[in-house]
């Protein structure tokens, strides 16, 4: 079979160019949200707001609503209860993020149990990327356009909010706001991805690109594009594999976006664990010890992640 | 709460300090943080702040920066509320090393643009004339080469002069910088203590919290020697005196704090 054919067969069938839109389409926006996800250090909360969704979704089908206003909605009400718990007990973020998200998962379960007929359980955790409708096509693509337009235009803002909390209170901007501005979207992230990939996988898209590009960048804008760059190719390798192999898409999709991380985390220059241990030969025989470079991330600075404790900042942190 | 005298916001903003804090007590769950301290500071005048780990340093900027909602006392910031003074970008803070990421994809010339983001767009879209208000703060800071590093490839003077440039570049009336020589060199020591007192001389003022106490009289023209409460404030020589410093550093305030590490004990330098 040669190459042209190899990529345009999949294609004639509806249903693929559909899985392909819709997958392409998600995995754009959490590319993109990843991004800022990774860096504030709330790649949990995105862990949370994708399992919190559940009751959500069995409500709306219920109901007889569009999916998706069910998923924001408990989306919403998760972070909402994540942040009350938190700001009115002495616990740790971690600790109440994991109380609320189980809870409000096992709650979607057992709506669902009660009405087995209705909702296909394995369709919502473990998408349906290959049912879905035109209809929801377009409403991936409509929410997914609007969360990557106010993502883009308030970047400057979130990336602030992300490096130094602190200086965008003292200048006068409402941190409150702005973080509550990245988990509304975080959420509509969610409602878009859930269609891909299922409630189960949606978190590798929210984490994994950013983590990838973080690997390979020094500046914000070099970061958000590499992380996009990269997931489109996963996506369609995915969507491809999993045609071709005759295996999951959604799972198909996320172990190509880990084996580009793992590929990354290999070889990326400098701090790539490939070229560290060529370096530490390298510098063992003798051979260009002088050569190396002092970089950002390889060696002392790693050791401070943004969970470290940030003095007078820290009580800044904590309106989350 | 902050008590507001709207009569004094109205009335004379000018002759007000530029730092007003009266009788403020803040309490951490069961550690008493800052007991009744007040302290004032007036514009072009910079003051060293004082004290051990634990001291209440990082807590009385925490207060001046509104972050907290202290017990007891009131904190102004050019006559009026911190939110008032915040919002018109008179006051900018520089954390201490700890408290950066030196990882964050930013460079150099990303963070002192930051310092303009409250006077801008909603986009935070940079013209022209910000451009070269950033130009300019890297110039006088002597980074002007280095602005497209990522900071965290810079060294420790470079690193605190970065974020020096962004207070210039926001041009921020009052500087609050917690640990400013904190792992600093010589050199880049003399070119930051220059760089503080061509700011004060166009009328800034500067508070700073510091170990090194040997730097405070050539430095700074004030001086606060804080321990939960002002312990003493005034003209550096009046303050660091051998009975000030034993209560700050020594056996008085032992049984609660630790002491500071031995290069910053009040012996090395006497």
């Amino acid at each position: 079979m040669d190459i042209v054919a190899f990529v345009l067969e999949p294609l004639q069938y509806g249903f693929l160019t559909r899985a392909l839109a819709v997958t392409v389409a998600a995995a754009v926006v959490a590319a993109v949200l990843s991004c800022w996800l990774i860096l504030m250090g709330w790649s949990l909360m995105g862990d949370a707001v994708s399992h919190a969704v559940l009751p959500g979704v069995a409500l709306s089908y219920i109901i007889g609503i569009p999916f998706s206003i069910g998923a924001f909605v408990f989306g919403a009400a998760a972070v909402a209860l994540i942040g009350i718990v938190r700001s009115t007990t002495k616990l740790k973020a971690d600790t109440v993020i994991g109380v609320v998200f189980t809870a409000l998962f096992a709650a979607g379960l057992a709506i669902v149990s009660a009405t087995p007929s209705q909702i296909d359980l394995m369709h919502i955790l473990f998408g349906n990327v290959l049912g879905v409708s035109a209809a929801e096509v377009w409403q991936v693509l409509v929410l997914g356009a609007l969360t990557l337009a106010i993502l883009l235009f308030k970047r400057r803002d979130l990336t602030l909010l992300a490096f130094d909390r602190t200086h965008a209170h003292v200048i006068g901007l409402n941190t409150r706001l702005l973080s509550a501005l990245l988990l509304g979207l975080l959420a509509l992230t969610v409602v878009v991805g859930l269609q891909a990939v299922g409630i189960i996988l949606v978190v590798a898209m929210l984490i994994t690109p950013g983590a990838t590009a973080f690997l390979l960048s020094r500046s914000f804008d070099r970061m958000l594009v590499i992380a996009v760059v990269l997931t489109v190719a996963a996506s369609i390798t995915g969507i491809y594999a999993s045609y071709y192999l005759d295996i999951s898409t959604g799972a198909a999709v996320v172990l190509c976006q880990a084996l580009v991380f793992t590929v990354v985390y290999l070889v990326a220059r400098p701090d790539g664990v490939v070229w560290q241990a060529l370096r530490r030969v390298r510098s063992r025989t003798g051979a260009g010890s002088g050569t190396d470079r002092p970089t950002a991330g390889s060696t002392a600075t790693q050791a401070a992640p943004a969970a470290m404790p940030r003095s007078p900042g820290a009580a800044a942190r904590g309106d989350a | 709460m902050t008590t507001v005298h709207p009569a004094e916001t109205a009335d004379a903003p000018t002759t007000s300090p530029v730092l007003a804090v009266r009788g403020l007590s803040v309490r951490y769950n069961d550690v008493q943080a800052l007991d009744d301290v007040t302290l004032s500071l007036d514009a072009g005048r910079i003051c060293g702040l004082i004290g051990v780990n634990g001291s209440g340093k990082s807590t009385l900027f925490t207060s001046l920066m509104g972050l907290l909602v202290p017990q007891h006392g009131t904190v102004e910031l050019f006559g009026m509320p911190t939110a008032g003074a915040r919002k018109q970008g008179l006051v900018a803070y520089m954390p201490q090393a700890e408290g950066v990421d030196w990882t964050f994809p930013v460079s150099v010339v990303d963070v002192v643009a930051m310092g303009l983001y409250g006077r801008l767009g909603s986009a935070r879209r940079l013209r022209a004339a910000d451009r070269a208000a950033v130009d300019e703060a890297l110039e006088r800071v002597g980074l002007a080469d280095l602005r497209r590093r990522q900071i965290g490839q810079l060294s420790g003077g470079q690193r605190k002069r970065v974020f020096i440039a962004r207070s210039i570049a926001q041009d921020a009336r009052l500087l609050l910088l917690d640990e400013p020589f904190a792992g600093v060199d010589r050199a880049s020591q003399t070119t930051m203590t220059h760089l503080l007192k061509a700011l004060r001389d166009e009328g800034r003022s500067v508070l700073m919290s510091t170990h090194d106490l040997a730097g405070v009289p050539e430095l700074c023209d004030e001086a606060v020697l804080l321990h939960r409460r002002v312990l003493a404030q005034g003209v550096p020589s009046e303050v660091l005196t051998q009975g000030n410093l034993a209560l700050a550093f020594g056996p008085a305030a032992s049984d609660d704090s630790p002491p500071a590490s031995s290069s910053t004990t009040p012996e090395g330098n006497s």
